[in-house]
């Protein structure tokens, strides 16, 4: 008499499981996602190389075609088309999402840092500081800077990246916090190491490493909140064909033209993603949870 | 091939069984973990017996497989579990193909199960009386709210908590460990069951503690239940079980009467288990059949530059710790003296050994010795000049000549950094260590592994990486690397299992007679600070009970605290020839 207690809801589970791993550490996602963000780089770099039309020329003759051979992803209601656009609108866009994050997570280091590193008051008058900035939206934030220093590419940066920075810097403190409590920073003091050492040594690289992940992450969301912006009205000005602009743009025709809300949106979709899994893949092997290839 | 080695064992045991059917029975068992792909086997044909009123012991170090069995027995083996047995019954009833519904029924009922840890096992949102009293509702084998009150209030009288009124309306959190235990165990007992299974029901207690839930225990048997008492403790065994089963990598290795192991073991692992026991009679022995490592070439060389012995010895101790006192802020904001007025020295080249239970701030005045915490009265001073009120920056210049090992090494470890950086990381702090050139700094390293008995090969391996022991040694190399005067251990082998503990202590016993390196050694357990220290403190409640030899305080304990923890060390009933 033989018997085996298995349930086959766990086998299924365990194989789902299975499957969410090898698409994390299966790199065709990772080549793909590659593929994409040369794309962008190359249409932010040199936009003519990937252009089938002039994004600018008016053709009043074909306004607000369907996609077609003739026009990849349609025209706009001046008879622009709209995959032209999109990538001369790239370079404006990255340049947004990567200053803006930049600067959010500098500006996040410094504060957090310091806050984690020094406790006592300056870590409390900090803390306060971030949670009232916290307490406002980020929509908030990056509005007022806009309507204080007008609607230009560098507002935007600066709008966003200050508006997002307190989520990273409440993050950053408190990795720092943790960091400074682990036995290996109590084992490296033990043995004499100087402060500095330390700091280098053992505290920023463990405290930023998660950050990695969060700094792809943060510029696909930093498009997305320019990008609003931009919807807005409050970001980049026609005829500049920035996403969010684009967007803003084509909201008055979505009823006629499907094409020119949803192509400028999978645009930003398809690069917040691809940053993602490649940040992913990054922070992966930084923990060296995947071999190097 | 092992099944039908423990098929054979079982029969040949089986002849000499009584006629009745005995209450539980496990024939060839074997469990195994995760898809059908890459199962892993945890338990291999095992099979045993367990009568009325018996108690079995199954002993093992971890990974041995005595857990998951105990747990088939309660059906709590979890979800990616595959279990196969020949036979398993209990009462005559095939207990392998019950469904989570029956389990429960019978799980409580007429199977008990009590736990390591009761603080992870206890609901710690619910009052205990209330836990206990879910055991006997759930089985309805109480009517009415009067009757249940009193028999909550019988249960917890009979475990021995004090005050079973009061200590009924609190949470887990509330009561002692022991406490804490013997609630658990009273939930187990509740309902009378005709089987207990303790898995580990004391590692997690102070030895004083231990000693009470064994004799707790002890009672329960009396009442003739059959109890399956899982433990590493082998003292703790042999003093409960008629019979002890031994096992390794999932299979038995040898099982019989706790006379016949413990007095006349036959297989070499069950030898090297009961040798690698340090106490009394352990010292100055070697615990591990491992020989020491070199520390001088074939050309009668000091190979590994480590050597001391030329150090000049003043008459003056290396660390000397006068009066300390450090106090606490507790959770209500009241100051709590930690160490009270505690006063030792470590002379060169000699082991300091401070014992003492949970709460008895022993680990406070190691990080005082090291000068991570500053006491609030008193001063430790290290060779002859002011330590703990020196300033932090002073005192950079000269912690390389202190070094320490922690219980847990993976902690101390940059989870990023290889064996190699660790090691090196830490050679830089020797005197002239950092204009080494890179070259040589390599060649330290691999002589400070080798030196604790790791291959170069461990360089490139990261700590996640190796085994606890592993860890253990590789935490000793980084201590040694700065060629420190005086080593703190704060209980160097408290999380390894007995047989790479004894590797641990052979190893710090070796480097200390070969390197003259002194030791402030930190432990809950008596037998290893026996073992290894030349001098003992014993501490209770921050007080500093009684200090001496470590012969006349263990053999001639003075003082009644000291006493009854000597007492309370669980010994061997039968004595190894």
């Amino acid at each position: 008499m033989t018997y085996a207690t298995t349930s086959a809801g766990n086998e299924k589970a365990f194989v789902t499981a299975r499957v969410l791993t090898a698409a994390r550490t299966f790199p065709v996602l990772v080549y793909i996602a590659t593929a994409f963000i040369a794309f962008f780089f190359i249409a932010a770099v040199e936009q003519k190389l990937l252009q089938t039309h002039d994004p600018l020329a008016l053709d009043l003759m074909s306004p607000l075609q369907a996609p077609s051979r003739a026009h990849w992803l349609g025209t706009d209601q001046s008879g622009r088309d709209l995959y032209s656009r999109i990538v001369a609108g790239t370079g404006q866009s990255l340049s947004i999402g990567l200053g803006a994050t930049a600067l959010s997570l500098t500006v996040a280091l410094i504060l957090g840092v310091t806050a984690g590193l020094s406790g006592g008051w300056i870590d409390n008058v900090l803390s306060r500081f971030f949670d009232v900035l916290f307490a406002l939206p980020t929509l908030f934030l990056a509005l007022l800077f806009v309507s204080l220093f007008g609607t230009t590419v560098s507002t935007l940066i600066v709008a966003v990246g200050i508006g997002t920075s307190p989520g990273y810097a409440r993050m950053v403190r408190v990795q720092v916090l943790s960091v400074k409590a682990t036995g290996y920073v109590e084992a490296a003091k033990v043995l004499g190491h100087s402060p500095q050492r330390i700091l280098f040594n053992h505290i920023l690289p463990n405290a930023i490493g998660p950050l990695a992940t969060m700094f792809t992450l943060g510029i696909g969301q930093a498009i997305i909140w320019a990008s609003g912006l931009s919807f807005l009205g409050l970001g980049v000005a026609p005829p500049s064909s920035e996403w969010g602009a684009l967007l803003n743009a084509g909201r008055n025709y979505v009823i006629y033209a499907w094409w020119l809300e949803i192509m400028p949106g999978i645009a930003i979709a398809i690069f917040a993603l691809s940053v993602t899994v490649i940040g992913q893949y990054v922070q992966q092997r930084l923990e060296g949870r995947i071999d190097l290839p | 091939m092992n099944v039908t080695y423990s098929a054979a064992l079982f029969r040949q045991n089986a002849t000499h069984l009584p006629v009745s059917d005995p209450l539980l029975t496990v024939e060839n068992l074997d469990v195994s973990f995760g898809p059908a792909h890459a199962r892993r086997a945890v338990v291999k044909g095992v099979s045993f017996t367990v009568e009325e009123g018996r108690c079995i012991a199954i002993v093992g170090e971890s990974g041995s497989g005595k857990s998951v069995t105990a747990r088939t027995l309660v059906g709590l083996t979890g979800p990616r579990s595959h279990v196969q047995a020949d036979r398993l019954t209990f009462q005559g009833m095939d207990i392998g193909r019950l469904g989570d519904k029956k389990w429960r029924a019978l799980r409580g009922k007429r199977i008990g199960f009590v736990l390591q840890d009761a603080l992870v096992s206890l609901d710690p949102l619910r009052p205990i009386g209330k836990e206990i009293g879910e055991t006997l509702l759930a089985h309805r084998a109480i009517r009415t709210r009067a009757e249940l009150t009193e028999r909550v209030l019988d249960l917890l009288k009979l475990v021995g908590v004090p005050e079973p009124a009061v200590k009924a309306r609190q949470l887990p959190h509330e009561l002692s460990g022991g406490q804490r235990q013997r609630a658990l165990i009273a939930t187990a007992i509740a309902l009378d069951p005709a089987l207990l299974v303790a898995d580990e029901p004391t590692t997690a207690l102070d030895v004083t503690i231990q000693a009470q839930i064994l004799n707790l225990l002890s009672e329960t048997r009396e009442r003739g239940k059959a109890m399956i008492l899982i433990s590493h403790n082998l003292a703790v065994v042999s003093q409960m079980a008629d019979d002890v089963i031994v096992m390794r990598h999932g299979e038995i290795v040898e099982r019989g009467s706790s006379e016949q192991i413990f007095g006349d073991p036959r297989h070499e692992y069950t030898k090297c288990l009961l040798k690698a026991i340090p106490s009394v009679r352990s010292r100055g022995k070697r615990l591990s059949s491992s020989s020491a490592p070199r520390f001088i070439s074939a050309e009668g060389e000091n190979i590994k530059g480590l050597t001391q012995s030329d150090i000049a010895r003043p008459g003056r101790p290396l660390l000397e710790a006068e009066r300390l006192v450090k106090r606490f802020r507790g959770p209500d904001g009241r100051l709590r003296t930690v160490v009270n007025d505690v006063s030792f020295s470590l002379g060169y080249g000699e082991t300091l050994g401070i014992v003492g239970e949970s709460g008895s701030g022993k680990t406070t005045v190691a990080r005082m010795a090291l000068a991570l915490e500053i006491p609030d009265e008193g001063e430790v001073t290290f060779e002859g000049a002011p330590w703990t009120s020196a300033t932090e920056k002073e005192r950079c210049l000269r912690r390389s000549s202190i070094s320490v090992i922690y219980q847990d090494p993976l902690s101390s470890f940059d989870p990023r950094w290889t064996i190699e950086r660790i090691v090196d990381d830490a050679l830089t702090k020797r005197d002239g260590g950092s204009s080494l050139d890179r070259a040589s700094r390599q060649s330290e390293v691999s002589e400070l592994l080798d030196l604790v008995g790791l291959s170069p090969a461990f360089r490139t391996r990261r700590p996640l990486e190796l085994s606890g022991g592993q860890r253990q040694r590789v935490a000793i190399a980084r201590a040694l690397a700065p060629r420190p005067k005086i080593i703190v251990c704060d209980e160097p082998v408290s999380a390894l299992d007995v047989s790479i503990q004894a590797q641990i202590l052979d190893l710090l016993g070796d480097l200390k007679s070969h390197l003259g390196v002194s030791y402030l050694f930190i432990s809950h357990d008596l037998g290893v600070v026996h073992h290894l220290s030349d001098r003992v403190l014993v501490m209770n409640h921050g007080d500093a009970v009684e200090a001496g030899g470590a012969d006349d305080v263990f053999l001639q304990p003075r003082q009644p605290y000291t006493r009854r923890l000597v007492a309370a060390v669980p010994r061997f009933h039968f004595q190894a020839a």
